[in-house]
Formats: C-alpha cells, structure tokens, sequence
C-alpha cells in the first residue's frame, strides 16, 4: 500500500485513440471499469456519510464524558468515556512496543543483515506475522498469559486462576498487529535512503551504530510516523484481541491496589468491543450507543488516516529533493 | 554500573542487540504454534488430525454439551465434527474473493489508466480509507441495515416458511456475510494490483502502442498479462484476510453452525451459517470448559496453517515478476 501513496506523473493520453472508435467489447470493458472506480467512491462515501448522520444523530458532548453504566436500559443511560479511555490506552500501549521493535529489526536487517539467511528468515516471518488473523493471535496471548509465570500481568480470580486478561495482555498482542507496518516503512525510508550519506558519514570516522543513530533515523523518521500511524489505525479497529484479551467489561475494572498499575492489569473495553456488545449481535441491544461508539472510532481512523496521507506527501516531496 | 550502559554501542553490541531483537519476532512465532498446538492437542488426538473437520452431528449441539460437561470431562466429550464451520469459512471466503477479485482488477484498470487526475485522487483516498474502516463498522452497518433490509425486502414469508423444519431464516447469512466481506478484502486486493500495474516498465506499454494497440488493448493484453503474479497473489492475500475476519462476520452471518444446502435454490443465499473465526471470538467466553477450550484452539491451529501457508503462497506467486526486476 506504500506505493499507492505516491503517484507517479500520469502518461500522456495518446492522441486518436478514442474510446468512440474502440470495438464494442473493449467499449463494454471500458465502462466496467469506469463502474467500478466510481463504485469504490460511492460505497466508501456512502459508509462515512452514513456513519456520519447516525453518529450526529446520537453523539451528544454529555455522552463522551460519562462512564458507561450497567442495567437493563442501556441505551437511554450512561456514556461511552470508558471505551474510549481504553481504546486509547491499548493503542498507546501497543505502539509503545510496536515501534522500537519494528525499528530495531528493519534497522538490523538493512544495515547489517548478517548472517544472510538469518534475515531473510525474519523477513518472512515479518510477512507471517502479518498475515496471521488477530483471532489467532488473540488466542496465542491467552495461552501466554494464562501462565502462572504471568500472573503479576493480568486479571486473577480471589481462587488464584489466572484469565490472563488485562490492558498489558491486550496491548503486548496488539502491538503485533502494528509490528509488520512499522517494520514495512522503516525498511522502506533506511533502503531510499542514498548511500553517498552514510559513505559521507564513514569517512567523517562514525562507526555503522552511530551513523544509525545520528544520521538515517532522523533522516526517516517521518517514514517511522506514518508506519506507526498506520499502526494506530489498525490497532485502533481491532475487536477480535480486545474481546478476548481484555475480556470487554463494559467499566474499567481495576485489578489490585497499586495506582495507575491497578488499571492496566485490569480489564476494561474499546470502542470497538463497545459497538459489537451494544448492537443487536451482543448482549446490550442499544444501537443508538453502538451507532455513537461507530461514529467516534470512524473519526479517530479517518484522522489518523489524514496523518498518514500528510506524512506520505511529506516523503515523497523529501525524496524528490534528494534526486 | 550506570557508566557502562551509558556508554555508545560499539558496532559488534549494536549488530547482537538488534539482531536479538529481529530473532524475537522468529521465537514469536514459534511459541505461538507451539502453545496453540498444545492447546488443541487433545481434540486432535482424539478425533485423528483431520477427523474433526468431517461432517457428523449438529455442531452447535455438540458444542453446547461440551460447556456442561464440567471440569474433568472424560474423553468422550471431545468428539467434534466441525464441518459446518469449515464449509461456511470456505464458502464466505471463496464467493467474496471470486467477486473482489473480478471488481478489484477493473477498479485497478481504472485508477492506473482510464481515471483523469482528479477523480484519481479521490479514489486513491477512498480505497486506503475504506482498507482502514473498522470490521466492526461493517459488521454494525451489515446488522443494522442490509440484514433488516434483507429481511424485509427479500425474503418473502413463503421462502421462509419452506425450510422452517430446518432452520430459521432471519435475513442474516450467507448473502449478506459474502457482500460485507468482499467490500471489507477489495480494497487490499485493489492496492496489490494497482501496484503491479504501476511496475509495468512503461516500453513494454509503449511499445503496444507503436504495434497500433489502443489504450484498452495496451493494457489488458501487455499490463494485466504481465501483472498476472501479482492479481494471483492479491487474491491469495486477500483470502488470508478473509479466513481470519471474526467480527463482522460474527455479526451478520447468522451464528448458527448450519450447512446450506445448494439444492435449496434462491433459499441458499439467505441461509444462516458460522465461519471458523465467528466460531472462536463467539466460544471464547465459554472457555472454562476444557473441550470447548481445545476445540477452539484447534480452529485457531487450522486458521494458522491455512494463513501460513496462504503468506507463503503469496510471496511465491510474486517471485516471477520480482525476477523481471519489478518492485511489487
């Protein structure tokens, strides 16, 4: 998807080649294609607008402020902070792992690379973590931190079972989520950079480590932003990690007396596990809050979305430059 | 003790270092087949490896006797028969990729060739946009207005009342299931092959031309043609999005472990069914119960293999046009 950021300057159209005189078949074809691109706009316009007049409709500034509360009338009373509060705790969590990982493996992987098999076994694995559905990898940090090992991490019964549920189990798995994309853009600023910098920085007398560190990081670090917003975006949406991981109980639910720590060994809910218990597919049966818990995470992805479009022109207008 | 780590890496250090870090994601993976395999192992064991994915008794029954049996079940309580489940997941996951793969080439087409500038440039933001939409808003507006729709409009009382001893027709299945998810994969399989397109070297286009190619022959018969790797493997990655969608489909596919029968006609399309993934994210508070425990487990064992396998097949379909030197 890197590539669609930047287009390349359109071909000229050829002259005396018009569709007028193209044969019938190739005509038809023509406008299947035509049908299709503007069927793409119209479904993208047709779910924002939609979303858009539904989340109004329902979105009041009282409801954003107060905790969602239990009971049987769930959608006349409370609001929907706590969601948000945890969407936004998971996805700092999450990104928090995600970019020092990502950046430390396409680091290594670009500029020392060595033993070569050993790379190209993480490149792969990259790519396999990636294509791994988030179901699974849901499941994988439940068995993780159900571990009596991990227990000091997550939700513990009075008996001492562990459910291995919390913020920090939700977000560690999370953080794979983002992984591939930060690794993806890191990879992709450190090869475009041109190698005349780092030979100038070599022969100035910096080891390889230093001219990481002082010279390609900063110089992509907007390719590392635009990665880890990405990330943002995905973590952001995710439902499948967040029900199993941090068990959606609809209040935060703080675990032990440590404050601050209380909260992320506790469970909690996101936006999205919001929406998926309180529309008819759930228990809570309130579609005026799931429509609002939507139309809040719609907005948070089409900002963060707007961030990754600003940081793309950004690249390509530095990488223009640097030709 | 401080002084030391405050000290710069030398190159050796930082080559470990970020080398170790690089060998997490290996050891990540390796952990994460061996706990699920663990985990599934005893409904594995005792169904045979490939025995659990036959057809048998109905599966929501079966597993709805599993959250009763308690703590220490015996060994008979981990007989499962999960065909239902696998036919719904390559049934969602099949038609939506024949269709997204079909609309996505065109759509392609178009945003390389046919698009003037400026509608380029607001498809280009829809398509990234609509990857980057939530699956629960797809869900939430699949349940909310096509199901009611489907429900209202569609099914009429005869269609339903025609398989009523058999199952309930509610407006959700496999209709709606296969519309949300091809909007939900198109999007990535139209990034793929806008891609490959673009790597076209443009000689090879030009060069159609000069033979007296029009635009649309130039296209379907140098560009497309070459591209074909890649259109196998958005197709191929697609469908690993596919297999492991959970929510959405969880919302609008029905939630009931059924077969739908081909020779219902018409009926087919609006018959309820349950994909793997909607299975697990659906039993996954009822894991207290050991079968139930290992009996997603093991769907979660079959949705890794596939999508390892489906990662690797991806890469390989690339490799021709990599080997043409194209960056796809």
């Amino acid at each position: 998807m890197a590539a669609t950021a930047t287009a390349p300057a359109p071909r000229p159209r050829p002259i005396g080649d018009e569709v007028s005189e193209w044969r019938w078949r190739q005509r038809l074809a023509f406008a299947a294609c035509w049908a299709a691109g503007l069927a793409v706009i119209a479904v993208t316009a047709a779910i924002v607008l939609y979303m858009a007049y539904r989340g109004l409709q329902y979105v009041r500034p009282s409801l954003l402020l107060h905790r969602p509360t239990p009971g049987l009338a769930q959608g006349e009373v409370g609001g929907i902070l706590d969601p948000i509060i945890g969407s936004v705790a998971l996805t700092v969590i999450g990104i928090c792992v995600a970019v020092p990982m990502g950046v430390a493996a396409a680091t290594w992987l670009v500029e020392y690379g060595h033993p070569r098999w050993l790379a190209r076994a993480v490149e792969s694995g990259i790519e396999v973590v990636a294509g791994t559905p988030d179901i699974v990898l849901a499941l994988f940090g439940l068995a993780i931190f159900q571990l009596q090992l991990l227990a000091p991490l997550s939700f513990t019964a009075s008996g001492g079972g562990v459910f291995g549920r919390s913020f920090f189990a939700a977000g560690a798995m999370m953080s794979l989520i983002a992984l591939p994309l930060v690794f993806g853009a890191t990879r992709e600023g450190l090869m475009s950079v041109p190698a005349h910098l780092r030979e100038g920085s070599w022969a100035l007398g910096k080891t390889k480590i230093c001219t990481i560190r002082t010279v390609l990081l900063p110089q992509i670090r907007r390719h590392i932003a635009s990665g880890a917003t990405l990330g943002m975006g995905r973590m952001v949406g995710d439902t499948a990690v967040v029900v199993v991981l941090l068990g959606g109980s609809l209040q935060l639910d703080p675990q032990g007396n440590v404050p601050g720590l209380n909260y992320l060994r506790g469970t909690g809910s996101t936006l999205t596990t919001y929406a998926y218990t309180a529309s008819p597919a759930g228990e809570g049966n309130a579609p005026q809050k799931a429509y609002a818990a939507a139309f809040v995470l719609l907005v948070i992805v089409l900002l963060l979305n707007a961030a990754v479009d600003v940081l793309g022109r950004r690249n390509s207008h530095n990488e223009a430059l640097a030709k | 003790m401080l002084r030391r780590l405050r000290e710069p890496w030398t190159d050796q250090q930082a080559q470990r270092r970020l080398g170790a870090v690089a060998c997490l994601v290996l050891l990540t993976i390796a952990l994460m087949v061996v706990f699920v395999a663990v985990k599934a192992w005893p409904t594995l064991t005792h169904n045979g490896i490939f025995g659990w994915l036959g057809p048998g008794p109905d599966v929501d029954r079966t597993m709805n006797k599993m959250i009763e049996v308690g703590q220490d079940p015996p060994a008979a309580a981990f007989e499962l028969r999960a065909w239902p489940l696998v036919y719904g997941t390559i049934l969602t996951t099949g038609l939506s990729v024949i269709f997204g793969i079909v609309f996505s080439l065109f759509a392609a087409i178009f945003i390389v060739e046919f698009a003037p500038a400026r509608v380029r440039s607001v498809v280009l933001p829809a398509v990234r946009l609509l990857a980057g939409v939530p699956s629960v808003v797809f869900g939430l507006i699949g349940i909310l207005v096509l199901v009611p729709f489907v429900n209202n409009d569609l099914l009429s009382t005869g269609r339903k009342q025609s398989v009523q001893h058999v199952v309930q027709l509610d407006g959700t299945g496999v209709l709606v299931a296969v519309i949300v998810l091809t909007v939900m994969i198109t999007p990535i399989m139209i990034a793929i092959v806008v891609d490959a397109l673009r790597a076209i070297p443009r000689g090879w286009t030009e060069g159609a031309a000069a033979l007296g190619a029009n635009r649309w022959e130039a296209m379907w018969t140098v560009s497309v043609r070459a591209a074909r790797p890649a259109i196998v493997a958005a197709a191929v990655l697609a469908c690993a999005r596919a297999l492991g969608e959970a929510v959405a489909l969880s919302m609008v596919s029905g939630s009931r472990g059924f077969s739908p029968n081909p020779l219902d006609g018409l009926t087919y399309l609006f018959e309820p069914i349950r994909p793997l993934a909607a299975s697990m994210v659906e039993q996954v508070d009822a894991m207290n119960s050991p079968p139930i425990k290992s009996s997603i487990y093991a769907f979660a064992l079959l949705l890794l293999i596939s999508s390892f396998a489906l990662s690797v097949g991806g890469f390989v379909a690339k490799l021709p046009m990599r080997r043409q030197g194209m960056r796809v």
